[in-house]
């Protein structure tokens, strides 16, 4: 109403939201646009405040002090029941007293829509989900799969501008999570409805969002594609959450543009960059290496002119399938590592306590500025 | 061995289960089943019939006393309803820690007083030279003292002020268990305050509901100090009947008839009342 359509190409927009709980501030200045159509994750560890997050989103919270606009307008005042956007909850919140086409039809029945209208619209709406047809079956009938899917016609049938979803695969076992990953990453793709998905599993995020946002401690991190958090994360808290990492405590040797050369603390010497704060020399610096990025040899030769080349002493061998890592101790330092296993057959036979060559770029070992 | 062992443990464990049943529930009304069918012909003189039930069809005051005890519990039930509802919703949504058990047991200590005493204490408050009478008078609205004992709407507030913990304690437990995501959920999906209570709410709480409004139901209809006490002489109640015919006319028979009538009369108004809310006795009673 207010705003111009310059804005409104954000269908989920947030300006320096802030949420204050008596003497403490769960969501800090935190400002992003999210464009329609896409899927766009909030990852962050429990307690980060990406709950209070979204319920200010829905409305169930009241925000502190910034604006939130829904398509370009503000949302601030706006009760939950007068908002453009539905929300799956954690354990889905399915109506265990009505059956299934009751709990699908109840935003539309609150609306006014006639009743011959809103079977037509629940009947479609079930169809794109992949469940024609259940209907008149009532909740506890239905598999945990199947519950995802009608929590989510629920919200869908209302055509809503954006979709909220809290955790919703958190109680699901492991293989249906992975199943459901995929099926609501399609759901999305096939209603082309925004949606923002919160969670503490970072598998989730990469996997199904055009766009993450790593919460911590009330802020957002970074805002990026998961690629870009992947590979190039922009804080040590980033680099440390998404993927795993070996991380290191340094002091910074020296150091020529964004190339330094860093000591850890058991003496270890590390080539790495800093790609994004200025490093000078007796800097305190957190340095983290992918177990992936380690690459294994039997022979020193083998890595050709690697930066960073050291021999370790398997400690322990964790298998697990594609996903095996080793834990070695590095022998000049004593310190630990963890590397991940590649899968060609070469390793296969490797055992406790044998020796063997590690070596990884420098490009791979990403420095951070300590304590920041 | 270890099988008969429990099997006879279970038999002393449901010794005085049983007796109790026996000796305080079955016999007594066999007993009084047996004197409710027998009719005085003369001194010492009985014949088997049904003509103590036939009097109480016959005689006017009677039924209607009957149908009033009836109709007025119904009220009384329906009143504790309607108040205890927000109560109990208020102590088990709004409510949490130290603040929800002082609510609780802020309705629980009226209880510690007895039955007698609270009633005595309706009496103080609602008689001609009472509290109420002579604050209004005070206040300047009545200009003489007026009687507010010795009415229906006396024997009314008794009943709905004994129950209200028989109601408000179901509902606070079903209450409780209802999942505020569920609240939440029918409030983002468009729902307003009245079209939540009527869809979620209270199918929810329904088996609180009814296995309250039964409790409060039973109570009511079987109650003798309230309705005597505040009601006076006017207002009769069924239970007073059966007292005066045991105790005044020594017409045990007649007595036990209308104690037989009364189970009835329950019975048959809590079945309705079950069917009417499409509840079983097991869904709400037995959870």
């Amino acid at each position: 109403m207010t705003q111009t359509d310059a804005d409104a190409q954000f269908d989920l927009e947030c300006r320096k939201l802030n949420k204050d709980f008596s003497g403490f501030r769960a969501v800090k200045d935190v400002s992003f646009g999210v464009p329609k159509g896409t899927f766009f994750s909030i990852l962050g560890p429990s307690g980060c405040g990406k709950t209070t997050l979204l319920r200010m989103i829905a409305g169930f919270q009241e925000a502190s002090s910034g604006d939130l606009l829904i398509k370009g307008n503000s949302m601030i005042g706006v009760p939950p029941n007068k908002r453009p956007v539905s929300m799956v909850f954690q354990h889905l919140a399915l109506f265990p007293m009505m059956d299934i086409e009751a709990n699908v039809g109840f935003g539309l029945r609150q609306r006014g829509v006639p009743r011959e209208e809103i079977a037509k619209r629940v009947e479609t709406v079930l169809a794109r989900v992949g469940l024609p047809g259940v209907g008149s079956r009532q909740i506890s009938q239905l598999s945990g799969g199947q519950k995802q899917r009608v929590a989510i016609a629920r919200c869908m049938v209302l055509e809503p501008d954006v979709l909220l979803l809290d955790e919703p695969l958190g109680a699901l076992d492991l293989k249906l999570r992975e199943h459901m990953k995929i099926e609501l990453k399609t759901l999305q793709s096939e209603f082309n409805t925004t949606f923002v998905y919160i969670t503490h599993d970072q598998s989730e995020a990469l996997v199904m969002s055009d766009q993450i946002a790593v919460m911590n401690h009330g802020e957002f991190e970074q805002v990026g594609s998961a690629r870009e958090l992947y590979y190039a994360p922009n804080t040590a808290f980033v680099a440390g959450f998404v993927g795993e990492a070996n991380k290191f405590t340094a002091t910074v040797d020296a150091a020529f543009g964004d190339a330094v050369t860093l000591v850890t603390q058991d003496g270890m010497e590390l080539k790495g960059i800093s790609p994004v704060a200025k490093m000078q020399k007796g800097d305190k610096a957190e340095v983290f290496v992918r177990p992936e990025a380690v690459r294994l040899a039997t022979e020193a030769d083998k890595f050709g002119g690697i930066e960073n080349l050291n021999t370790g002493i398997v400690e322990n061998i964790l298998f697990n399938g594609a996903n095996s890592h080793i834990i070695l101790r590095e022998e000049k330092s004593g310190g630990e590592m963890n590397v991940a296993i590649p899968q060609t057959g070469e390793f296969r036979d490797l055992n406790k306590g044998d020796k063997i060559f590690i070596g990884w770029e420098a490009a791979q070992t990403r420095c951070y500025a300590a304590g920041a | 061995m270890t099988q008969a062992q429990s099997r006879l443990g279970l038999y002393l464990l449901m010794t005085p289960l049983m007796l109790w049943l026996l000796l305080l529930i079955i016999v007594p009304h066999i007993g009084m089943f047996l004197v409710s069918i027998s009719v005085k012909t003369g001194v010492r003189q009985y014949v088997t019939g049904l003509g103590n039930y036939m009097v109480f069809f016959t005689e006017p005051l009677y039924w209607n006393t009957f149908a009033r005890t009836a109709f007025m519990s119904i009220a009384a039930t329906f009143l504790t309803l309607v108040v205890g509802f927000p109560v109990a919703y208020y102590i088990a949504k709004l409510t949490r820690g130290r603040t929800k058990t002082t609510l609780f047991l802020m309705c629980l200590i009226p209880f510690w007083v007895s039955e007698l005493v609270r009633t005595f204490g309706w009496m103080i408050l609602l008689r001609e030279t009472g509290i109420f009478s002579s604050f209004l008078q005070y206040i300047g609205v009545l200009s003489g003292p007026v009687e507010f004992l010795y009415n229906d709407a006396a024997i009314m507030i008794g009943l709905v002020y004994t129950s209200m913990l028989f109601m408000v304690v179901p509902l606070v437990t079903t209450l409780d268990s209802l999942d505020d995501s569920y609240i939440e959920a029918a409030y983002d999906l468009g729902g307003n305050g009245i079209s939540i209570l009527r869809e979620i709410i209270i199918p929810h709480a329904m088996p609180g509901i009814v296995s309250g409004c039964i409790v409060v139901f039973m109570l009511s209809l079987g109650n003798y100090l309230t309705p005597i006490l505040l009601g006076g002489k006017d207002s009769l109640w069924f239970t007073g009947l059966i007292y005066s015919q045991f105790i005044t006319r020594f017409n045990w028979e007649l007595g036990s008839a209308f104690g037989f009538l009364l189970l009835g009369l329950s019975s048959a108004i809590v079945w309705a009342g079950l069917k009417l809310s499409r509840q079983s006795l097991t869904d709400t009673v037995g959870r």
